[in-house]
């Protein structure tokens, strides 16, 4: 039997010692970790449980900024009423992901580190070859089903999709990713797989999230996350898109835009170009839809994916013409 | 062995505990309160834990299995493999064909798809067996696969000529038409899904063995049993007090009960095995993938002239499975020329099975469809179409319905729904961004009957015990069977305890093709009938009985009292008049069998399905039917498809409980929403394996994909149906939601799906 330790952190300092030795793991909510650890693909030896710490679960909110601590619950963030107020994106990204009871045990630290959905990833007693689980194995996925695999940002090595909604958010509204001695913006949180799918993130053995943090702006108060599926809840994005929208004095010119697309590339993707393609210009439809396509410039497809590049702009102008009406 | 003491629903029930009566779920209390305990709840001294071990390819031979490792690692009891497997006898089908004498080995060597057991690992724990089970190395011989139905290798399969319906000269009629139109329709492989996995645990005490395992019939599985291992019917015992579910995946015992029941043997100890919710995707069969070819013709106004059919489904390389493809097919319309044809095609898979309306449901997808291209191509509307080709008696049998209120339907659907408001053009309805369609299909499921046994007995107290070996899945047995005999006998429905799911109680067949509540209500209003004769005769016969001087013929019995119809003389309850004579009980097993029934076919008539009745038996063709109006919004920028509102028609003839009806056909309605935009196992064609094994990835409508439901009843008794006048009720609310979804989504967008299910990326 597959025995590993239980360590229950006393403090931050302790639980990074911990998480620091070969083999440990924090634990959060556990919605990611023990699903992963049943299917087999997280084999911790050690798991170090920080989900009763204090003070990490803090949400800090003035007209600077918000702040969130790594251990507030994915459902206190979006029923929070100055992150609904000031931050909507935010809010509306979070209740639309997983299911209440999920959302209720599930952290925003942990919510950032969750792992990809990619079948072949999830199932290593059928499917020996991934690369992300084992480097240099191969990728089970190329050339399997692909329905939910990213268009953007895949690599040779790999085309797994990152599932968050969060983080998509997050990275439209440059949030900040505060580790315990150093920060970074979230978008240089998250790795491309390039030739190294196993590195998801810059981090270094038992660096801990403790919070995130989100400059306010005219933008984020300004702003919506659109997820689209088949499903109406409860199902990861065929493609989503977090808009941030502020006018010009005159109404209708753009002075600022905020996009990034969710369900379709291997990390939170930020689309500059969109964002380029529309500041100064009069909101129109045709122009934003025009604009919009900028969003999956690049992209490529497995197959049954492609869809992904023919849905992802028509739900990032659909999110930008939305915050358009809403004056 | 579970006892309800039944109660009153709240005042919305409307207060009525006689058989039509609202009352509500009388084992609800304890399945909400988490006090019912299921089968593989149960606490055993000694339990061992079995986990299976399945194969990684889908086509092959088993080279080897090393479970040296396996058998060393802690806790380990027993790894069983084809070469330490007890020698197991083949059972007989569900027939009761009996085989000829060949051993049967649940674990295979012969590998024919992906997921088949191969090995099984017994240890103390449960954890100890998983970690156990992931040691145990199998080498294979791989060869290729035949993936499914489009697989080039598959060929056109294997004709079934019992299939074949032909009438009139259907090719001749159809190239004469004037109007015609021909299209193919798919339906993937679909899944069960019940909330309650399969699994058991399994108990010998010397040659006699005790199964709890969730079942859709205790009596046909405890007789696949005691084949299994030669051992007598009587031998064995199969409980489930409760079912979480099944929707036709628990009618049959399966491999994975021989394995943990052998274990059980091996050891000398009870073993538990739970499948795994992967598991469940190939340890026994979901809904068979289909393919079917339609040509419809018709003359100008729509009249068909003729329908020519082709349908193909698959099935596994060992088993025969026939999805009937043309059921709903000859006899939804009166056409004067007829022709459907079935093949059935081998591919590496588990062998399908039974699924909520199995044959009516895809073969509807491809009628109710094709109707629908009909209406458009002659250009009348899809409700018109449908009442021009109306068929007053059944088409194939040329026998007139038992009842039919399919016009009915049709008419109150329609009313409540407001389609005389739908404008007929695709695309004409507009809401914002959103393209709404109005699509209407019918549905039907035959009557299936069969003879019914119940024990109905009356305590001393004037309480009512009705035991039975039939199963309540959700459906309702339990509730129905307290109101029928409390009706019967003239006893408040509190009085009443109904105890199911034990093998050793008096017996019943199969809980599948919505034939449960026919049979059973006939046989308890039976067998309390013969419990309230009894008590009469007593109580008109016995010296000591007050009645006894009264010279009355009859008594009757009201609110649990007893008295002489007219109301002379005494009145007593019942308890009153036991403890008079004296007794502790009277009891009555009741059956519907012929009087001058066998052992040997009473036997068969509650272990096989060969003593069914034919639907068509005699002078009359008997069906469930259904319309459903449907409305869809379609995202025209995202193609999604959202239901945002069902208005659906049923004719299931005498309601035994409308509330309960109701939440079968609600319950069929959204299930057909999964299968019409969500619901497909995706197969991995390099490896013939199902890569959305789970529920996160096998997606059944959420409640936030359900719009309000509206069921209308538009069924009156039918008696040729059942004793007391109802149809089945719990398939038929499934067939016709899918074509009618897709129907909506032509009328909204004008892009006509034909392979379900209908997800975004064919609508963009
Ligand atoms: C069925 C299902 C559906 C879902 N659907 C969605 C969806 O639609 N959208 C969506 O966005 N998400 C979805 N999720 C994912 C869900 O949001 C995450 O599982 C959850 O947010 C993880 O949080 P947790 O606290 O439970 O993390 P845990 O499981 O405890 O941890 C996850 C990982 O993060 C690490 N970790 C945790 N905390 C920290 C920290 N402070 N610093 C560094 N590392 C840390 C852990 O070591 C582990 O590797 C779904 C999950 C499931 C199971
Ligand atoms: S896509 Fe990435 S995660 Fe999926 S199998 Fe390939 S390497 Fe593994």
């Amino acid at each position: 039997m597959r025995n590993f330790s239980y360590l229950r952190a006393t403090s931050t300092e302790a639980a990074r010692r911990a998480a620091a030795l070969p083999g440990a793991m924090l634990l959060a909510g556990g919605t990611t970790l023990i699903d992963l650890a049943k299917c087999g693909v997280a084999e911790p030896d050690t798991l170090v449980d920080i989900s009763h710490l204090k003070g990490l679960d803090r949400i800090e909110i003035d007209e600077h900024g918000a702040t969130i601590g790594a251990l507030a619950r994915m459902s206190h963030v979006a029923d929070n009423a100055e992150i609904k107020s000031r931050f909507p994106a935010i809010s509306e990204a979070l209740w639309q992901a997983a299911s209440a009871q999920l959302r209720n045990m599930a952290t925003i630290g942990g919510n950032l580190m969750q792992r990809t959905r990619c079948p072949y990833f999830r199932d290593p007693s059928n499917f020996s070859a991934c690369n992300k689980r084992q480097p240099d194995s191969g990728c089970a996925a190329i050339g399997g089903v692909t329905r939910g695999h990213a268009v953007l940002g895949t690599s040779e090595a790999c085309i797994a999709m990152y599932p968050g909604d969060l983080a998509t958010a997050l990275v439209a509204f440059d949030a900040t990713v505060h580790l315990d001695e150093r920060q970074m913006p979230v978008d240089a949180f998250f790795l491309l797989p390039g030739t190294t799918p196993q590195r998801e993130h810059p981090l270094e053995p038992g660096e801990m999230i403790t919070a995130i943090s989100l400059p306010a702006s005219a933008a984020a108060r300004r702003s919506t996350y659109l997820k689209v599926r088949d499903r109406q809840s409860y199902e990861f994005a065929a493609a989503s898109a977090a808009v941030g929208l502020e006018l010009e004095a005159d109404g209708r010119t753009i002075r600022d835009l905020r996009v990034a697309l969710g369900g379709v590339a291997t990390k939170p993707w930020r689309a500059r170009a969109v964002e380029d393609a529309l500041k100064g210009k009069v909101l129109e439809e045709e122009t934003v839809r025009q604009a919009s396509r900028l969003a999956v410039e690049g992209a490529v497809d497995h197959g049954a994916n492609h869809y992904k590049i023919e849905l992802a702009p028509r739900v990032v102008a659909r999110a930008i013409l939305k915050m358009g009406e809403a004056a | 062995m579970t006892v309800h003491i039944t109660r009153h629903g709240d005042a919305s029930d409307g207060g009525t505990d006689a058989v039509g009566g609202r009352l509500s779920r009388v084992d609800g209390p304890a399945k909400i309160t988490g006090a019912a305990r299921y089968a593989v709840e149960q606490h055993l001294q000694g339990l061992a834990y079995a986990v299976l071990v399945e194969s990684t390819i889908a086509a092959g031979k088993v080279q080897s299995i090393d479970a040296t490792e396996a058998r060393a690692a802690p806790g380990v009891l027993l790894v069983l493999t084809p070469d330490n497997a007890m020698p197991l006898k083949t059972a007989s089908d569900w027939f009761g064909n009996t085989p000829p004498d060949v051993p049967y080995c649940p674990l295979a060597r012969d590998i024919i798809f992906s997921g088949q057991h191969v090995a099984a690992v017994v240890a103390e724990t449960f954890e100890q067996a998983v970690a156990a089970a992931a040691l145990v190395k199998v080498a294979y011989d791989e060869t290729p696969a035949i993936v499914d139905l489009n697989d080039p290798k598959a060929g056109d399969g294997i004709p079934i000529d019992a299939m074949t319906k032909e009438w009139g000269d259907a090719s001749a009629a159809f190239t004469a038409a004037p109007v015609r139109i021909c299209s193919a329709y798919t339906t993937p492989r679909e899944y069960q899904v019940p909330m309650e996995p399969h699994g058991l645990i399994a108990a010998w005490q010397g040659d006699r063995l005790t199964v709890w395992e969730p079942s859709q019939w205790l009596d046909g599985m405890a007789r696949t049993y005691a084949e299994w291992f030669a051992i007598p019917f009587e031998n064995v015992r199969l409980v489930a007090p409760y079912v979480g579910g099944g929707f036709g995946s628990k009618a049959l015992a399966l491999s994975h009960g021989a394995i943990a029941a052998s274990a059980a043997k091996m050891l000398g100890r009870p073993v538990k095995l739970v499948m795994t919710r992967p598991q469940t995707f190939t340890g026994y069969g979901g809904r068979a993938s289909t393919r079917q070819t339609l040509a419809l013709g018709a003359d100008a106004e729509g009249r068909i002239q003729s329908i020519v059919h082709r349908g193909v489904n698959e099935t596994s390389m060992d088993g025969m499975w026939v999805e009937p493809l043309g059921s709903t097919t000859a006899i939804m319309y009166a056409a004067p020329n007829f022709s459907s044809r079935q093949n059935v095609v081998r591919v590496n898979t588990v062998t399908p099975g039974a699924m909520r309306a199995p044959g009516e449901n895809p073969s509807a997808f491809g009628i109710e469809s094709a109707i629908d291209e009909l209406a458009y191509e002659v250009g009348i509307d899809p409700l018109e179409i449908r009442l021009r080709n109306y068929a007053e008696q059944d088409p194939h049998t040329r026998k007139a319905w038992s009842t039919r209120q399919l016009r009915e339907a049709f008419a109150a659907g329609a009313e409540r729904f407001g389609w005389s408001k739908r404008t007929a053009a695709p695309r004409s309805m507009r809401d914002g961004n959103h393209l709404v369609g109005w699509g209407v299909a019918a549905g039907t499921y035959p009557v299936r009957r069969a003879y019914g046994e119940a024990m109905v007995r009356i305590l001393a107290d004037g309480s009512v015990e009705v035991e039975s070996s039939s199963i309540d899945m959700g459906q309702g047995t339990y509730t129905i069977l307290a109101q029928t005999a409390a009706e019967t006998l003239g006893v408040p429905v509190e009085q009443v305890s109904v105890k199911l799911g034990d093998s050793h109680f008096a017996r019943a067949g199969v809980t599948g093709g919505s034939r449960l509540a026919g049979v059973m209500t006939g046989a308890v209003f039976k067998a309390a009938g013969q419990a309230l004769d009894e008590l009469i005769g007593l109580a008109l016969s016995d010296p000591r009985s007050p009645f006894e001087t009264l010279q009355a013929n009859t008594l009757s019995v009201r609110g649990g009292r007893i008295a002489s119809p007219r109301g002379e003389g005494p009145e007593l309850s019942i308890a009153e008049l036991m403890s008079k004579l004296g007794r502790d009980s009277i009891e009555a097993k009741g059956d519907t069998m012929p009087a001058n029934s066998t052992l040997e076919e009473r036997y068969k008539n509650y272990t096989t399905i060969a003593m069914a009745l034919p639907h068509t038996e005699g002078d009359y063709s008997r069906y469930s039917w259904c319309a459903h109006f449907v409305e869809v919004r379609v995202d025209e920028d995202f193609g999604t498809v959202r239901v945002s509102r069902v208005v659906s028609a049923m004719d299931c003839g005498r309601l035994y409980n409308p509330k309960l009806a109701e939440s079968q056909w609600k319950g069929g309605i959204i299930m057909g929403i999964g299968q019409a935009l969500l619901e497909e196992g995706i197969v991995d064609r390099r490896h013939g394996r199902i890569v959305n094994n789970n529920l996160g990835d096998y997606l059944v409508p959420t409640n936030a994909d359900i719009p309000d439901i509206e069921v209308i009843s538009v069924g009156i008794p039918d008696l040729h149906s059942s004793a007391l006048g109802g149809k089945g009720a719990g398939e038929v609310g499934i067939v016709g939601v899918a074509p009618a979804i897709a129907n909506a989504v032509f009328h909204a967008t004008g892009k006509r799906v034909r392979d379900l299910p209908i997800t975004l990326e064919k609508l963009i």
